[in-house]
Protein backbone atom coordinates (compact mmCIF):
# COMPACT_ATOMS: atom_id res chain seq x y z
CA UNK A 1 0.00 0.00 0.00
CA UNK A 2 1.32 3.44 -0.82
CA UNK A 3 0.63 6.58 0.57
CA UNK A 4 -0.83 9.08 -1.87
CA UNK A 5 1.93 11.42 -3.09
CA UNK A 6 1.94 14.69 -4.91
CA UNK A 7 3.74 15.05 -8.59
CA UNK A 8 3.17 17.46 -11.00
CA UNK A 9 1.41 16.96 -14.17
CA UNK A 10 4.33 17.28 -17.58
CA UNK A 11 2.30 14.65 -20.29
CA UNK A 12 -1.05 14.11 -20.85
CA UNK A 13 -2.45 11.37 -23.00
CA UNK A 14 -4.84 8.08 -23.34
CA UNK A 15 -4.28 4.93 -23.34
CA UNK A 16 -7.67 2.49 -24.23
CA UNK A 17 -10.05 5.57 -23.84
CA UNK A 18 -8.45 6.42 -20.55
CA UNK A 19 -6.81 9.82 -19.66
CA UNK A 20 -3.34 8.88 -18.95
CA UNK A 21 -0.59 11.37 -18.01
CA UNK A 22 3.90 12.05 -16.55
CA UNK A 23 3.73 12.57 -13.46
CA UNK A 24 6.95 13.81 -12.25
CA UNK A 25 7.77 13.29 -8.20
CA UNK A 26 10.47 15.40 -7.49
CA UNK A 27 12.50 14.05 -10.14
CA UNK A 28 11.38 10.74 -10.29
CA UNK A 29 8.68 10.61 -13.51
CA UNK A 30 6.05 7.74 -13.38
CA UNK A 31 2.73 7.39 -15.28
CA UNK A 32 -0.38 8.30 -13.91
CA UNK A 33 -4.36 7.47 -14.49
CA UNK A 34 -5.96 10.82 -14.46
CA UNK A 35 -9.42 9.63 -14.87
CA UNK A 36 -10.43 11.26 -11.99
CA UNK A 37 -9.35 14.19 -12.06
CA UNK A 38 -10.69 15.35 -15.98
CA UNK A 39 -10.36 18.92 -15.33
CA UNK A 40 -6.66 18.36 -14.64
CA UNK A 41 -3.81 19.93 -16.98
CA UNK A 42 0.16 20.07 -17.78
CA UNK A 43 1.71 21.89 -14.65
CA UNK A 44 -1.01 20.91 -12.17
CA UNK A 45 0.12 19.37 -8.93
CA UNK A 46 -2.13 16.04 -8.04
CA UNK A 47 -1.96 13.78 -5.24
CA UNK A 48 -1.40 10.14 -6.60
CA UNK A 49 -2.47 6.89 -4.60
CA UNK A 50 -1.63 3.72 -6.84
CA UNK A 51 -1.29 4.81 -9.73
CA UNK A 52 -4.24 6.76 -9.98
CA UNK A 53 -4.32 10.74 -9.69
CA UNK A 54 -7.24 11.23 -7.17
CA UNK A 55 -7.29 15.42 -6.61
CA UNK A 56 -5.49 18.00 -7.98
CA UNK A 57 -3.73 20.01 -4.97
CA UNK A 58 -5.08 23.40 -4.21
CA UNK A 59 -2.24 25.77 -4.35
CA UNK A 60 -4.30 28.90 -2.76
CA UNK A 61 -5.19 26.58 0.00
CA UNK A 62 -1.88 25.14 0.55
CA UNK A 63 -0.29 28.82 0.80
CA UNK A 64 -3.24 30.18 3.46
CA UNK A 65 -3.05 26.72 5.39
CA UNK A 66 0.80 27.52 5.75
CA UNK A 67 0.03 31.30 6.71
CA UNK A 68 -2.32 29.92 9.50
CA UNK A 69 0.47 27.87 10.62
CA UNK A 70 3.62 30.72 10.67
CA UNK A 71 0.72 32.38 13.05
CA UNK A 72 -0.19 30.21 15.60
CA UNK A 73 3.85 29.38 15.46
CA UNK A 74 4.78 33.04 15.54
CA UNK A 75 2.20 33.83 18.53
CA UNK A 76 3.62 31.00 20.48
CA UNK A 77 6.78 32.24 19.77
CA UNK A 78 6.16 35.30 21.49
CA UNK A 79 4.57 34.04 24.04
CA UNK A 80 7.23 31.96 25.06
CA UNK A 81 10.70 34.07 24.26
CA UNK B 1 9.24 18.82 -3.32
CA UNK B 2 6.89 20.90 -3.84
CA UNK B 3 3.47 20.28 -1.32
CA UNK B 4 5.91 17.79 1.19
CA UNK B 5 9.10 19.33 2.46
CA UNK B 6 7.13 22.69 3.47
CA UNK B 7 4.70 20.65 5.33
CA UNK B 8 7.30 18.99 7.48
CA UNK B 9 9.15 22.12 8.56
CA UNK B 10 10.62 21.53 12.04
CA UNK B 11 10.21 25.33 13.36
CA UNK B 12 6.58 25.58 12.61
CA UNK B 13 6.31 22.55 14.10
CA UNK B 14 7.54 23.79 17.54
CA UNK B 15 5.35 26.73 17.73
CA UNK B 16 1.75 24.25 17.00
CA UNK B 17 3.36 22.18 19.78
CA UNK B 18 3.57 24.94 22.31
CA UNK B 19 0.17 26.01 20.75
CA UNK B 20 -0.77 22.31 22.16
CA UNK B 21 0.62 23.09 24.95
CA UNK B 22 -1.32 26.40 26.08
CA UNK B 23 -4.82 24.92 24.81
CA UNK B 24 -4.90 21.75 26.55
CA UNK B 25 -6.25 21.75 30.22
CA UNK B 26 -8.00 18.32 30.09
CA UNK B 27 -7.33 14.86 29.60
CA UNK B 28 -8.14 13.50 26.33
CA UNK B 29 -7.89 10.84 24.07
CA UNK B 30 -7.64 11.15 20.38
CA UNK B 31 -7.90 8.45 17.61
CA UNK B 32 -6.38 8.58 14.32
CA UNK B 33 -7.78 5.71 11.56
CA UNK B 34 -5.51 5.47 9.06
CA UNK B 35 -2.05 3.19 9.19
CA UNK B 36 -0.44 6.12 6.92
CA UNK B 37 -0.99 8.71 9.75
CA UNK B 38 0.21 6.04 12.23
CA UNK B 39 3.16 5.39 10.86
CA UNK B 40 3.62 9.60 10.53
CA UNK B 41 3.22 9.77 14.47
CA UNK B 42 5.82 7.08 14.79
CA UNK B 43 7.90 8.24 12.53
CA UNK B 44 7.87 12.22 13.65
CA UNK B 45 7.86 11.23 17.55
CA UNK B 46 5.00 13.44 17.58
CA UNK B 47 3.02 11.29 20.12
CA UNK B 48 5.88 11.28 22.63
CA UNK B 49 6.26 15.88 21.74
CA UNK B 50 2.26 16.24 22.76
CA UNK B 51 1.49 16.83 26.44
CA UNK B 52 1.04 13.98 28.62
CA UNK B 53 -2.54 15.18 28.93
CA UNK B 54 -2.97 13.96 25.35
CA UNK B 55 -3.02 10.34 24.55
CA UNK B 56 -3.28 9.67 20.67
CA UNK B 57 -4.30 6.40 19.97
CA UNK B 58 -4.48 4.10 16.78
CA UNK B 59 -7.65 2.62 15.10
CA UNK B 60 -7.97 -0.07 12.68
CA UNK B 61 -6.69 2.47 10.17
CA UNK B 62 -4.64 -0.67 8.25
CA UNK B 63 -6.86 -2.13 4.94
CA UNK B 64 -3.56 -4.84 5.00
CA UNK B 65 -4.34 -5.31 8.53
CA UNK B 66 -7.63 -5.80 8.87
CA UNK B 67 -8.39 -7.82 6.34
CA UNK B 68 -10.32 -10.97 7.12
CA UNK B 69 -8.12 -14.05 7.98
CA UNK B 70 -10.53 -16.04 5.82
CA UNK B 71 -9.75 -13.87 2.62
CA UNK B 72 -6.22 -14.16 3.56
CA UNK B 73 -6.40 -18.26 3.06
CA UNK B 74 -9.37 -18.18 -0.18
CA UNK B 75 -6.01 -16.19 -1.45
CA UNK B 76 -3.39 -18.50 -0.74
CA UNK B 77 -5.85 -20.92 -2.19
CA UNK B 78 -6.19 -19.51 -5.54
CA UNK B 79 -2.39 -18.15 -5.61
CA UNK B 80 -1.94 -22.03 -5.51
CA UNK B 81 -3.19 -22.96 -9.12
CA UNK B 82 -1.13 -23.90 -11.62
CA UNK B 83 -2.63 -21.59 -14.39
CA UNK B 84 -3.27 -18.41 -11.98
CA UNK B 85 -1.15 -15.51 -11.88
CA UNK B 86 -2.03 -13.77 -8.28
CA UNK B 87 -1.04 -10.24 -8.26
CA UNK B 88 -1.14 -8.02 -5.14
CA UNK B 89 -0.23 -4.82 -3.43
CA UNK B 90 3.25 -5.38 -1.77
CA UNK B 91 2.68 -5.66 1.99
CA UNK B 92 -0.01 -8.78 1.50
CA UNK B 93 2.77 -11.30 0.23
CA UNK B 94 3.86 -11.99 4.30
CA UNK B 95 0.65 -11.53 6.11
CA UNK B 96 0.07 -14.84 7.61
CA UNK B 97 -2.79 -17.25 6.87
CA UNK B 98 -4.29 -20.34 8.69
CA UNK B 99 -1.12 -21.79 7.26
CA UNK B 100 1.92 -19.83 5.18
CA UNK B 101 1.72 -16.82 3.71
CA UNK B 102 1.80 -15.77 -0.37
CA UNK B 103 5.50 -15.12 -0.09
CA UNK B 104 5.52 -19.10 1.18
CA UNK B 105 3.51 -19.67 -1.77
CA UNK B 106 5.50 -18.37 -3.80
CA UNK B 107 8.36 -19.74 -2.74
CA UNK B 108 6.65 -23.29 -3.15
CA UNK B 109 6.86 -22.03 -6.94
CA UNK B 110 3.27 -19.97 -7.06
CA UNK B 111 3.23 -17.31 -9.37
CA UNK B 112 3.10 -14.27 -7.67
CA UNK B 113 3.72 -10.71 -8.81
CA UNK B 114 3.73 -7.56 -6.51
CA UNK B 115 2.17 -4.28 -8.43
CA UNK B 116 1.67 -0.61 -7.73
CA UNK B 117 -1.30 -0.36 -9.60
CA UNK B 118 -4.14 -2.81 -10.39
CA UNK B 119 -3.65 -1.36 -13.99
CA UNK B 120 -0.33 -3.37 -14.25
CA UNK B 121 -2.29 -6.31 -12.93
CA UNK B 122 -4.81 -5.37 -16.10
CA UNK B 123 -1.85 -5.71 -18.10
CA UNK B 124 -0.39 -9.27 -16.49
CA UNK B 125 -3.72 -9.94 -18.02
CA UNK B 126 -3.58 -8.90 -21.25
CA UNK B 127 0.16 -10.33 -21.98
CA UNK B 128 -0.96 -13.43 -20.23
CA UNK B 129 -4.22 -14.68 -22.37
CA UNK B 130 -3.46 -18.33 -21.39
CA UNK B 131 -3.53 -17.55 -17.61
CA UNK B 132 -6.27 -16.60 -15.18
CA UNK B 133 -4.85 -13.20 -13.53
CA UNK B 134 -6.23 -11.86 -10.40
CA UNK B 135 -5.96 -9.34 -8.25
CA UNK B 136 -6.06 -8.86 -4.57
CA UNK B 137 -8.47 -5.71 -4.35
CA UNK B 138 -7.83 -4.32 -0.79
CA UNK B 139 -7.95 -1.33 0.47
CA UNK B 140 -10.33 1.73 2.18
CA UNK B 141 -12.15 3.97 0.21
CA UNK B 142 -8.85 5.03 -1.10
CA UNK B 143 -8.00 2.56 -3.46
CA UNK B 144 -11.76 1.68 -3.92
CA UNK B 145 -11.67 4.17 -7.56
CA UNK B 146 -8.52 2.41 -8.69
CA UNK B 147 -9.43 -1.30 -7.92
CA UNK B 148 -12.83 -0.62 -9.91
CA UNK B 149 -11.77 1.09 -12.60
CA UNK B 150 -9.91 -1.95 -13.65
CA UNK B 151 -13.09 -4.08 -13.47
CA UNK B 152 -14.40 -1.52 -15.68
CA UNK B 153 -11.53 -1.26 -18.12
CA UNK B 154 -11.44 -5.25 -17.97
CA UNK B 155 -15.35 -5.01 -19.48
CA UNK B 156 -14.53 -2.45 -21.88
CA UNK B 157 -11.66 -4.64 -23.19
CA UNK B 158 -13.37 -8.23 -23.29
CA UNK B 159 -10.78 -9.71 -20.72
CA UNK B 160 -12.16 -12.71 -19.43
CA UNK B 161 -8.85 -13.74 -17.62
CA UNK B 162 -8.90 -11.08 -15.16
CA UNK B 163 -11.39 -11.24 -12.02
CA UNK B 164 -10.42 -9.64 -8.02
CA UNK B 165 -10.35 -10.83 -4.99
CA UNK B 166 -12.14 -8.09 -3.11
CA UNK B 167 -11.67 -6.61 0.32
CA UNK B 168 -12.64 -3.43 0.81
CA UNK B 169 -13.47 -2.06 3.93
CA UNK B 170 -15.16 1.90 4.80
CA UNK B 171 -14.09 3.85 7.73
CA UNK B 172 -17.42 5.41 8.87
CA UNK B 173 -19.42 2.32 10.02
CA UNK B 174 -15.79 1.21 11.72
CA UNK B 175 -15.97 4.37 13.77
CA UNK B 176 -19.70 3.58 14.77
CA UNK B 177 -18.22 0.54 15.83
CA UNK B 178 -15.67 1.79 17.80
CA UNK B 179 -17.46 5.24 19.28
CA UNK B 180 -20.73 2.88 20.24
CA UNK B 181 -18.96 -0.21 21.87
CA UNK B 182 -18.95 0.04 25.83
CA UNK B 183 -15.41 -0.44 25.59
CA UNK B 184 -14.55 3.18 24.13
CA UNK B 185 -12.62 6.14 25.52
CA UNK B 186 -12.13 8.03 22.16
CA UNK B 187 -12.93 11.68 22.80
CA UNK B 188 -11.79 13.20 19.03
CA UNK B 189 -11.30 11.69 15.80
CA UNK B 190 -8.64 12.46 13.28
CA UNK B 191 -10.27 11.39 9.59
CA UNK B 192 -8.36 9.72 7.64
CA UNK B 193 -6.95 12.83 5.04
CA UNK B 194 -6.65 10.53 1.71
CA UNK B 195 -10.14 8.50 2.57
CA UNK B 196 -11.71 11.89 2.50
CA UNK B 197 -9.96 12.77 -0.99
CA UNK B 198 -12.01 10.19 -2.48
CA UNK B 199 -15.31 10.43 -0.55
CA UNK B 200 -15.65 13.74 1.06
CA UNK B 201 -16.58 14.58 4.30
CA UNK B 202 -20.54 14.85 3.96
CA UNK B 203 -20.49 10.74 6.01
CA UNK B 204 -19.38 12.23 9.09
CA UNK B 205 -21.57 15.37 10.48
CA UNK B 206 -23.88 12.30 11.76
CA UNK B 207 -21.56 10.70 13.37
CA UNK B 208 -19.94 13.48 15.06
CA UNK B 209 -23.42 14.94 16.15
CA UNK B 210 -24.58 11.47 17.40
CA UNK B 211 -21.57 10.56 19.39
CA UNK B 212 -20.60 14.11 20.27
CA UNK B 213 -17.15 13.75 19.57
CA UNK B 214 -15.32 16.40 17.09
CA UNK B 215 -13.87 14.75 13.90
CA UNK B 216 -10.92 16.70 11.92
CA UNK B 217 -10.52 15.57 8.41
CA UNK B 218 -6.67 15.08 8.41
CA UNK B 219 -3.32 15.37 6.55
CA UNK B 220 0.22 12.68 6.87
CA UNK B 221 2.91 15.55 7.69
CA UNK B 222 3.81 16.44 10.63
CA UNK B 223 2.28 19.87 10.48
CA UNK B 224 -0.71 18.53 9.05
CA UNK B 225 -1.02 16.08 12.02
CA UNK B 226 -0.40 18.73 14.71
CA UNK B 227 -2.42 21.38 13.31
CA UNK B 228 -5.35 18.88 13.38
CA UNK B 229 -5.02 18.08 16.97
CA UNK B 230 -4.97 21.49 17.77
CA UNK B 231 -8.10 22.23 15.80
CA UNK B 232 -9.94 18.89 17.88
CA UNK B 233 -8.01 19.78 21.56
CA UNK B 234 -9.70 23.81 20.96
CA UNK B 235 -13.56 21.91 20.29
CA UNK B 236 -12.59 19.41 23.13
CA UNK B 237 -12.18 22.43 25.12
CA UNK B 238 -15.15 24.03 23.98
CA UNK B 239 -17.29 21.12 24.53
CA UNK B 240 -18.12 21.15 20.55
CA UNK B 241 -18.37 18.44 17.86
CA UNK B 242 -18.50 19.39 14.93
CA UNK B 243 -16.58 18.15 11.52
CA UNK B 244 -13.61 20.68 10.85
CA UNK B 245 -11.39 20.42 7.39
CA UNK B 246 -7.99 20.73 8.22
CA UNK B 247 -6.68 19.49 5.00
CA UNK B 248 -8.31 21.78 2.64
CA UNK B 249 -5.51 22.06 -0.04
CA UNK B 250 -6.68 18.45 -1.07
CA UNK B 251 -9.90 17.56 0.62
CA UNK B 252 -13.60 19.27 -0.03
CA UNK B 253 -16.33 18.71 1.57
CA UNK B 254 -17.72 16.29 -1.61
CA UNK B 255 -14.92 14.57 -2.36
CA UNK B 256 -14.39 13.49 -5.96
CA UNK B 257 -17.46 13.26 -7.75
CA UNK B 258 -16.28 10.71 -10.98
CA UNK B 259 -14.59 8.68 -8.66
CA UNK B 260 -17.56 7.83 -6.33
CA UNK B 261 -19.41 7.67 -9.52
CA UNK B 262 -17.44 4.77 -10.52
CA UNK B 263 -17.17 3.60 -7.02
CA UNK B 264 -21.26 3.28 -6.95
CA UNK B 265 -21.42 1.78 -10.70
CA UNK B 266 -19.36 -1.22 -9.68
CA UNK B 267 -19.83 -1.69 -5.78
CA UNK B 268 -22.71 -2.13 -3.28
CA UNK B 269 -22.78 -1.98 0.21
CA UNK B 270 -21.98 -5.49 2.24
CA UNK B 271 -21.53 -6.50 5.75
CA UNK B 272 -17.08 -7.56 6.09
CA UNK B 273 -15.86 -9.38 8.27
CA UNK B 274 -12.91 -7.18 9.86
CA UNK B 275 -9.49 -9.36 10.99
CA UNK B 276 -9.37 -9.06 14.90
CA UNK B 277 -12.92 -7.20 15.19
CA UNK B 278 -15.15 -9.33 13.80
CA UNK B 279 -17.98 -8.68 11.28
CA UNK B 280 -19.07 -4.87 11.40
CA UNK B 281 -22.51 -4.81 8.99
CA UNK B 282 -22.39 -2.97 6.18
CA UNK B 283 -18.50 -1.99 6.61
CA UNK B 284 -17.63 -3.35 3.16
CA UNK B 285 -17.70 -2.78 -0.46
CA UNK B 286 -18.94 -5.91 -2.86
CA UNK B 287 -19.07 -6.59 -6.66
CA UNK B 288 -22.74 -5.48 -7.80
CA UNK B 289 -24.24 -8.39 -9.66
CA UNK B 290 -23.04 -7.09 -12.99
CA UNK B 291 -19.55 -7.06 -12.52
CA UNK B 292 -19.99 -10.60 -10.38
CA UNK B 293 -17.63 -12.05 -13.35
CA UNK B 294 -15.15 -10.42 -12.59
CA UNK B 295 -15.23 -11.56 -8.39
CA UNK B 296 -12.50 -14.15 -8.18
CA UNK B 297 -14.24 -15.67 -5.10
CA UNK B 298 -16.97 -17.09 -7.27
CA UNK B 299 -14.94 -17.47 -10.84
CA UNK B 300 -12.82 -20.00 -8.19
CA UNK B 301 -15.64 -21.44 -5.78
CA UNK B 302 -13.16 -21.52 -3.10
CA UNK B 303 -13.96 -23.11 -0.30
CA UNK B 304 -14.71 -21.92 3.33
CA UNK B 305 -11.46 -22.83 5.28
CA UNK B 306 -11.60 -23.02 8.87
CA UNK B 307 -9.54 -20.44 9.54
CA UNK B 308 -6.99 -20.41 12.45
CA UNK B 309 -5.26 -17.19 14.37
CA UNK B 310 -2.35 -17.15 16.35
CA UNK B 311 -2.83 -17.74 19.92
CA UNK B 312 -0.60 -15.03 21.36
CA UNK B 313 -1.51 -12.36 18.49
CA UNK B 314 -3.52 -9.42 20.32
CA UNK B 315 -3.86 -7.43 17.03
CA UNK B 316 -7.16 -7.11 17.56
CA UNK B 317 -7.41 -5.60 20.75
CA UNK B 318 -4.57 -3.39 19.33
CA UNK B 319 -6.84 -2.15 15.97
CA UNK B 320 -9.47 -0.72 18.22
CA UNK B 321 -7.47 0.98 19.99
CA UNK B 322 -7.63 -0.47 23.25
CA UNK B 323 -4.43 -1.83 23.53
CA UNK B 324 -0.58 -0.63 22.24
CA UNK B 325 1.90 -2.75 20.94
CA UNK B 326 3.79 -2.80 23.49
CA UNK B 327 1.46 -3.99 26.23
CA UNK B 328 1.81 -7.69 23.65
CA UNK B 329 3.58 -9.59 25.49
CA UNK B 330 5.08 -11.21 22.04
CA UNK B 331 5.94 -7.81 20.84
CA UNK B 332 9.59 -7.90 19.83
CA UNK B 333 10.06 -11.22 20.87
CA UNK B 334 8.37 -13.78 19.35
CA UNK B 335 6.78 -11.33 17.09
CA UNK B 336 8.74 -9.21 15.23
CA UNK B 337 8.86 -8.11 11.59
CA UNK B 338 10.79 -10.80 10.30
CA UNK B 339 8.77 -13.47 12.41
CA UNK B 340 4.63 -11.50 12.37
CA UNK B 341 2.51 -13.17 13.60
CA UNK B 342 -0.25 -10.71 12.82
CA UNK B 343 -1.00 -8.63 10.40
CA UNK B 344 -0.40 -5.20 12.05
CA UNK B 345 3.33 -6.32 12.47
CA UNK B 346 3.37 -7.36 8.88
CA UNK B 347 1.57 -4.05 6.75
CA UNK B 348 3.85 -1.14 6.78
CA UNK B 349 0.91 0.83 7.88
CA UNK B 350 -0.06 -1.43 11.11
CA UNK B 351 0.82 -0.14 14.49
CA UNK B 352 3.22 -3.12 15.69
CA UNK B 353 5.13 -2.70 12.62
CA UNK B 354 5.20 0.85 12.85
CA UNK B 355 6.41 0.94 16.67
CA UNK B 356 8.92 -1.94 16.28
CA UNK B 357 10.67 0.33 13.06
CA UNK B 358 10.94 3.72 15.26
CA UNK B 359 12.13 1.31 18.34
CA UNK B 360 9.62 1.51 20.67
CA UNK B 361 10.28 -1.93 22.08
CA UNK B 362 13.21 -1.08 24.67
CA UNK B 363 10.11 1.91 25.99
CA UNK B 364 8.18 1.33 29.30
CA UNK B 365 4.49 2.64 29.46
CA UNK B 366 4.44 5.96 31.17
Amino acid sequence: MCLGIPGKIIKIYEINGLKMGKTDFGGVVRESCLAYVPEAGIGDYVLVHVGFALNLISEKEANETMELLRNIADVNAELNP
Amino acid sequence: MKYLSEFRNSEISKGLIEEINRITEHNWTIMEICGGQTHSIMRYGLDQLLPVKIELIHGPGCPVCVTSLELVDKALDIASRSDVIFTSYGDMLRVPGSSGDLFSVKASGGDIRVVYSPLDALQIAQNNPDKQVVFFAIGFETTAPANAMSVVQADALGLDNYSILVSHVRVPPAMHAILSSPYNRVNGFLAAGHVCAVMGYWEYPPIAERYKVPIVVTGFEPLDILRSVIMVVRQLENNTYEVENGYSRIVSFDGNISAQKMINQVYLNCDRKWRGIGLIPNSGWCLRPEYQQYDAELRFGVQYIDPEESPLCISGTILQGLKKPIDCPAFGVECTPSTPLGATMVSSEGACAAYFQYSYNNQTTV
